[in-house]
Order: structure tokens, then C-alpha cells, then sequence
């Protein structure tokens, strides 16, 4: 008798899955080819970017970065005989990259010349044909890449958590040092601006327990401000006249240009619109009617205004409007116009931010006894932060390619420069290979900023979804 | 109209606070700089190096200035100007001297309150196509696409051109020389109308440059100087005795080569009064008797500067013309040292 039931005693092994559902192929099958319209457009597409990566590569990679003016450029892609539309003149780069990034700083000759042996003078009139070109980047302008390197130790801290604390130091002073390393100078003018808001520091912790909170907040504005108008001057000239003082080159304004004019506009813009931004964002929640009536007129008022009229308004209308003889500083200016436009943005961004919290969370800080500042320090802020993060960095990366709008009040910024470098009858038609250049510059930053953001969030998340 | 109203209220707000200072000789010789507004860039005439020293045609005029009253070439600090900021840069007193390929036309000297203390420049507008397109002469242009630079004098000249000529067309316009020549080469549009100087200059930028004539037609006078602030006129004077003595040094034949030999007095009254061997021409200006000479040694004069910046010689290759002296047919003309 036979037994036509079968139990199966042991599993199966495993099969590999079909190979075309699985690896590159199943992908593909899935995602690119599923179905004939889907197939249609796949090969459209793809042949469409093979075409426009071919033709950029062949008009980017060409042999003549060491030309020396358009029409050798020409002759040398005429030499290999590229039939082409035309091709990239990159020797443009080369002979003006560090100009792109540095403007009319004034190289430290005295450094080159104790480093190669030249005199001053020669190094003045072409640094690179006495200094590797690597050497006359970073000691030429040691002080804006010292001012760079400064910038990211004192920023340390803040964007990274595991950065030991005693960076602080630096965070707190950094400012104050990079600009004396920008613009020359005694050192004891930024110092007696330090010392201003150290000052106001004392005000506060002072007059605090005496006095009230109100009055100490206050003071601690008012006392530095009587510091710096009245008495910061004559105490910096008193000690830049003494033994202990460190002197630099002083460095006028007009002389900043390229990359790094838009990295220090952009700096100031994002460094100093987020608190700004903050306190805007709380003034208009306010319950004082003069505070809310200010920060709501100031933040409507600035975003109802094109940043090229705010330009054009620290350019030529200042200038006027002050009295004659008065030197305010043109990027000066400029840095205060952007931060207050950014700052403008930033108020609305945090204020979403705000406005996407519970009001349990106000009521619990209300609970716990917790006073205004406190509440907002403790509770309101790092969650109303977090939320904006995206709103936030969106803005910074807004400010900061902004910043080439200066260009068009005759700052040297890189577009500013791509114009004058064109002026020179040797680059005069080169267009595609210097914004190429800028773009490259500017997206390095602008996607540093976006991944940091990116990498801030998941860090900060904490379970809600 | 509200503009100009507007410009001239904040140019009169400067003339009032400008008034109040001390003269700007005084003030330039106290700062030890020239602040000289130039252009962002205009091939020729203003355009940094690799460096950042700036060199041209305008640049030029500023160094001699600067040499003049304070004996040092180099001392001039170039403020870059657009066409957007270069009157309230002057007007505010940010900028001493401008000498940025501007056009002398009444309003800007009467309204705008500034003075023109000479030409340096007779540009006039002209007229670039390809040569297949087969036309040689502006006429033959009804209903071509114009290239043009928008919130210009030459956007208005080529309006009352072709209506003055009973012929129409249809302009592109464009912002900057560069997108213009992008554009002009793409095929965009039939005919590129700007300045004849930088014209020439885009010209010889070309991969074909005899593939495009300039035709014949210059439909506009543009005579282009520098300028200062109305009211200051010692300082005027001084800028525009500056120009005439680079004008009148080529005149004379006063190179930078041989005016070291030519200081040392010659047969030639009117050389000796411009070298301040004899007279006091000098001293009447408020400047030491060197002033020209010193002026001249810069970069040479009217001649050398144009030849070394913009004449046949480099790239850009602009025949003298109408910036030939005047005994050579042209317009360039110094009024006597004496």
C-alpha cells in the first residue's frame, strides 16, 4: 500500500531571488524600465545627458591652462584639433584664481621676500614668478587665511558637540582678533571694543540684583554704547602708543574683494541675523505694545524692500546724509544693510517655528515657576529651533549668495571681478570659464551648509515621527 | 521726472555739505591719496591686472592728477564706479576726480552740478554687424535686430536715428558689454550698437574678427573727460590744466623720454612755462613749478597714453581719428600755457 501523502521533513534551502528582481538589474527593472513609456523616456533621458556631459566635457577639458590670453588659448585648441563649438580658455583661472579669491588684498611682500630671497618690490610686481603659487597664497595672505581658520575654531563649539569647551575662548574672542588681522592696525582697537561689552556684561550682573532686571538690561546696552562713542577712541590711542602693542598693516576697505569679500559679508549677515532674528521673532510675540509695534513695523518694512535698494541706499544716500567729512566705512555699510535684511527673514523663519509649538509647552514652562527668559532659554527656543533648522539655513544660504549682488554697487566681489578681469584685452570675451569658476566657489559653501543642516536634524531628532 | 528730482535734491544735500569742507586739493594733499573714480572694468580705458594694479586710458589721467599735486603717480586709490553710482560717488565727496568714460552733455554739467574739465576722448556711437549679413552703410539696416545697452545715451541715439532715417528695427536689449558680445556671436541679433571705442575693443576679441565691420555711420557725439564737483574750481583747474598739459606736451613733442633733457630748459618759450623752467604757472595753481613734468613722467603724454593703452599698438587698435591733435586734423586742442 502506497502512501501518496508527503510531508516535506526538512525546510528548502533558500533560492536566490529571480535574477531580474534583485541587484542593478531588478532596480533598474523596477525604477527605469517598468513598463514601455517608462522605457521610452529612461533612453530619452539618458541619451540626453550623455550628450550634455560629452559636449561639457569637451569643451571643459582642454590643454590650456597655462595660456596666457584668449587668442593662445585659441591657437593652442586649434592645435590639438578639437573641431568643436569652441573651448574652455582656463588659463584665465590660472592667471587670476588667487584675485577670484582674495581681491586687491596687499600680498605681506615683506614675508615672501624673507621667504624666497627677492626684494619687496619684485615680489609687488609679479608675486608668482619669484614664490610657488601655493606658498603665495598661504603666507601672501596669511592674515585673511589666519582670519578663515580663526573663524572655524571659534565656531567649533557651537556646530560641534564633541569640540572641547575651552574653544569657547576662542568663539568669544575670534571676532574682535579677525577683524584687527583684516584691517590692520592697532590691536587696541578691537580690543577696546571687546572690552566694551565686557563692560556691559558688568553692567548687568551688577546692577541686576540691585536694580531689577529691566534697568540692568538696559544699562548694559547704554554703558557700552557711552564706552564706544565717547571714551574706547582715546583709550585705544593711549595704549597703541605704548611698548605693549602689536601693529599690523592697516588695510582699507576698498581693497577687499573676491571670495572673500562675499565670506565676510556673509559671515556677518549669518552670524549676526540669527540673534537678531530671535529677538525679532520674540519682540513681535510680545505683549509690550511698543516692542510688538517696532519689530513688526522694522521686519514688514524690510521684507517689503528689494536688498538692491537697501544696497543702493548704504552706497549712495548714506554718503550723503552724513555729515561731510564722516568716513563710514563702504562695506561697513554694506555688512549692516544684509544682516538687518537677513535678520528680517530670520524673525518670520523663527517666528514658524514658534508658532508650530504646543501652547502646552508655554503652560508647562508657566508650571514650572519658570520666568520669561528662562522659559524661553529652556523650553520655547531649542524646540522652536530645531523646527526651523531647514527655514534657517535656507536663509543663510539665501544671504550668502546675495552677497553678489554687490557687485552691482561697484564692490569687487567675484562677479564684480569677472567684469574687470574681462577688461583686460587678453581675457576681454571670456564669460562661461570664470562664472564656472564662481559657481564652484559658491557651491562648495552653500552645500557644505545644506549637508551640516541636513546632519544637524537627524542628530536633533528625537522620536516624534 | 521724479528721478532727476530726486537726484538733483541729493546732489544739491552734497553740494551743501561739500561746501562746508575745506578745498579738495587740501583735502587730497591731507589724505596723501587721490580717490579716483574709474570704471568696473572697460577694456582700455580702466581694467585691474593680475596684481591689482589697475591700468588705461582713464586710469592714466588719474595718475597724472595724483603725480601733479602730490608728486606720486601711484598714489591714487581707485574706487570702482557703474554707471548706476558713479555721480553720488562724486557728489557725495566720496571720490575726488571721476574719470570713467562719461559723456559731457549739458544736464550732467549744468543739472547734476558737476564740471567737465575737458575731453580726454571724442567717442561716438556706432555701429557692428557681421559681414554676410551685406549691408554697408547704417541705412541699409530697416527692421534689423539691434543689440543695445538698456538706461543708456546710446539707447536713445539709436532711436532717433533710425526714426530720423524713416526705417525701423527691433531691439534686444542687454545689460553689460559681455552678455552683449555673447549674444551679438550666438546670432541673437543682426547689429551690436554701442560706443565705437569698445566696439573696436569687442572686435578684436573675436575668433574671425574680419568675419564683422563697424560700419562707417557714427551716430552721436560722445566726448568723454573727466569731471569734478561744481564750486571747488581751484581744484577743477588743477584737474583740467593736467589734461591740457599732457595734450599740449605731445604737441610740443615733450615725451617721457626726453623730458628729462627738455627740464633743463630749451629754446621753446611755451615748453619752458609748461616745464616750469620759466614763469610761474606753478605757483598759480597752488603747485610746486614741477607740477606738469611731474605729471607728464607718469605715463608720457596724451599721445603715449593713447598709443600705449588704445591705439594701433595693442589688441583694441583704434586709429586716432578724431583724437588726433589738432594739427594733425583731429579735435584734441589745449587752450595756451602762458
Amino acid at each position: 500500500m502506497s502512501n501518496i501523502e508527503f510531508v516535506r521533513t526538512e525546510m528548502l534551502p533558500e533560492k536566490e531571488p529571480p535574477a531580474s528582481t534583485v541587484g542593478p538589474i531588478g532596480w533598474m527593472r523596477e525604477n527605469l524600465f517598468n513598463g514601455i513609456w517608462n522605457s521610452i523616456i529612461t533612453v530619452l533621458f539618458v541619451l540626453a545627458i550623455v550628450w550634455t556631459v560629452l559636449s561639457l566635457l569637451g569643451w571643459g577639458i582642454q590643454p590650456t591652462w597655462n595660456a596666457k590670453s584668449l587668442s593662445e588659448c585659441r591657437e593652442i585648441i586649434a592645435a590639438t584639433g578639437y573641431t568643436g563649438h569652441s573651448g574652455a580658455c582656463w588659463g584665465v583661472i590660472n592667471d587670476r584664481w588667487l584675485q577670484l579669491l582674495y581681491g586687491f588684498y596687499p600680498l605681506d611682500a615683506n614675508l615672501l621676500s624673507a621667504v624666497s630671497g627677492a626684494s619687496a618690490a619684485e615680489i609687488l610686481a609679479d608675486p608668482r614668478a619669484h614664490v610657488a603659487t601655493p606658498i603665495v597664497m598661504i603666507l601672501g595672505y596669511w592674515r585673511l587665511n589666519l582670519a578663515i581658520i580663526l573663524l572655524f575654531v571659534g565656531l567649533a563649539p557651537v556646530l560641534i558637540e564633541r569640540a572641547p569647551r575651552k574653544l569657547l575662548i576662542v568663539t568669544v574672542l575670534f571676532p574682535f582678533i579677525d577683524v584687527w588681522l583684516m584691517w590692520g592696525g592697532s590691536i587696541w582697537g578691537p580690543a577696546m571694543a571687546f572690552v566694551g561689552f565686557v563692560l556691559g556684561y558688568f553692567a548687568f550682573k551688577i546692577l541686576a540684583p540691585i536694580a531689577g532686571t529691566l534697568i540692568a538690561v538696559i544699562m548694559s546696552a547704554v554703558v557700552p554704547i557711552i564706552w564706544w562713542l565717547f571714551l574706547s577712541g582715546s583709550a585705544a590711542s593711549i595704549f597703541a602708543g605704548s611698548p605693549i602693542d602689536l601693529t599690523l598693516e592697516p588695510v582699507s576697505s576698498r581693497q577687499f574683494g573676491g571670495f572673500f569679500l562675499s565670506i565676510s559679508i556673509g559671515v556677518v549677515a549669518i552670524l549676526g541675523s540669527l540673534p537678531l532674528g530671535i529677538v525679532l521673532a520674540l519682540g513681535r510675540q510680545s505683549d509690550l505694545f511698543i516692542v510688538k509695534a517696532l519689530c513688526v513695523g522694522f521686519i514688514e518694512f524690510i521684507r517689503g524692500v528689494p536688498l538692491i535698494t537697501l544696497l543702493f541706499v548704504a552706497n549712495n544716500l548714506l554718503n550723503i546724509f552724513m555729515p561731510p567729512g564722516t568716513n563710514f566705512d563702504v562695506i561697513l555699510r554694506v555688512m549692516i544693510m544684509v544682516t538687518l535684511f537677513a535678520a528680517a527673514y530670520m524673525a518670520e523663519v523663527v517666528r514658524g517655528g514658534l508658532a508650530a509649538l504646543p501652547k502646552g509647552q508655554y503652560e508647562a514652562a508657566d508650571a514650572l515657576g519658570l520666568d520669561y527668559w528662562k522659559a524661553q532659554r529652556l523650553i520655547i527656543m531649542p524646540q522652536a529651533l530645531k523646527i526651523s533648522i531647514p527655514g534657517i539655513v535656507s536663509t543663510f544660504i539665501g544671504v550668502f549668495k546675495d552677497t553678489t549682488l554687490v557687485s552691482i554697487i561697484s564692490l569687487m566681489d567675484p562677479i564684480g571681478l569677472s567684469n574687470a578681469i574681462r577688461a583686460n584685452q587678453e581675457w576681454n570675451g571670456i564669460v562661461w570659464e570664470l562664472y564656472a569658476f564662481i559657481a564652484l566657489l559658491f557651491f562648495v559653501v552653500c552645500f557644505s551648509m545644506s549637508r551640516y543642516s541636513m546632519f544637524l536634524e537627524r542628530k536633533l531628532q528625537t522620536g516624534h515621527k | 521726472m521724479k528721478k532727476s528730482v530726486i537726484l538733483g535734491a541729493i546732489t544739491v544735500a552734497g553740494l551743501a555739505a561739500g561746501a562746508a569742507t575745506a578745498g579738495t586739493v587740501d583735502d587730497v594733499k591731507a589724505r596723501g591719496k587721490l580717490n579716483c573714480g574709474v570704471t568696473t572694468g572697460v577694456p582700455g580705458f580702466a581694467a585691474p591686472d593680475a596684481n591689482g594694479n589697475w591700468a588705461g586710458f582713464d586710469v592714466a589721467v588719474c595718475r597724472a592728477v595724483a603725480a601733479a599735486v602730490l608728486g606720486d603717480g601711484t598714489a591714487v586709490e581707485f574706487i570702482p564706479t557703474t554707471g548706476k553710482t558713479r555721480f553720488t560717488a562724486l557728489a557725495s565727496g566720496e571720490i575726488d576726480l571721476l574719470a570713467r568714460n562719461t559723456t559731457w552733455t549739458f544736464s550732467r554739467d549744468v543739472d547734476l552740478k558737476f564740471d567737465f574739465v575737458g575731453v580726454n576722448y571724442y567717442d561716438g556711437q556706432g555701429f557692428m554687424v557681421p559681414v554676410e549679413l551685406g549691408v554697408s552703410s547704417a541705412k541699409e539696416l530697416d527692421g534689423a535686430t539691434v543689440c543695445i545697452q538698456t538706461g543708456t545715451t546710446t539707447e536713445l541715439n539709436l532711436a532717433d536715428f533710425f526714426r530720423a532715417n524713416n526705417i525701423s528695427y527691433e531691439p534686444v536689449p542687454i545689460e553689460t558689454n559681455a552678455e552683449a558680445q555673447q549674444q551679438y556671436l550666438a546670432g541673437a541679433c543682426d547689429v551690436y550698437t554701442t560706443d565705437a571705442s569698445a566696439l573696436a575693443a569687442t572686435r578684436a576679441t573675436f575668433e574671425a574678427p574680419d568675419a564683422h565691420m563697424v560700419l562707417p555711420e557714427i551716430i552721436s557725439k560722445e566726448p568723454l573727460g573727466p569731471l569734478v564737483r561744481h564750486g571747488d574750481n581751484e581744484w577743477g583747474d588743477i584737474a583740467r590744466w593736467t589734461l591740457n598739459a599732457l595734450i599740449t606736451a605731445e604737441e610740443l613733442g615733450v615725451t617721457s623720454a626726453n623730458i628729462g633733457e627738455m627740464a633743463n630748459g630749451t629754446n621753446n618759450p611755451e615748453i619752458n612755462r609748461l616745464l616750469g623752467t620759466e614763469g610761474n604757472l606753478g605757483e598759480m595753481l597752488g603747485l610746486d613749478a614741477d607740477w606738469a613734468k611731474r605729471a607728464i613722467m607718469v605715463e608720457g603724454n596724451y599721445g603715449e597714453i593713447f598709443e600705449k593703452n588704445i591705439g594701433l599698438s595693442t589688441p583694441i587698435g583704434i586709429a586716432r581719428g578724431l583724437n588726433a591733435q589738432w594739427t594733425d586734423g583731429g579735435l584734441i586742442y589745449s587752450p595756451p600755457f602762458r
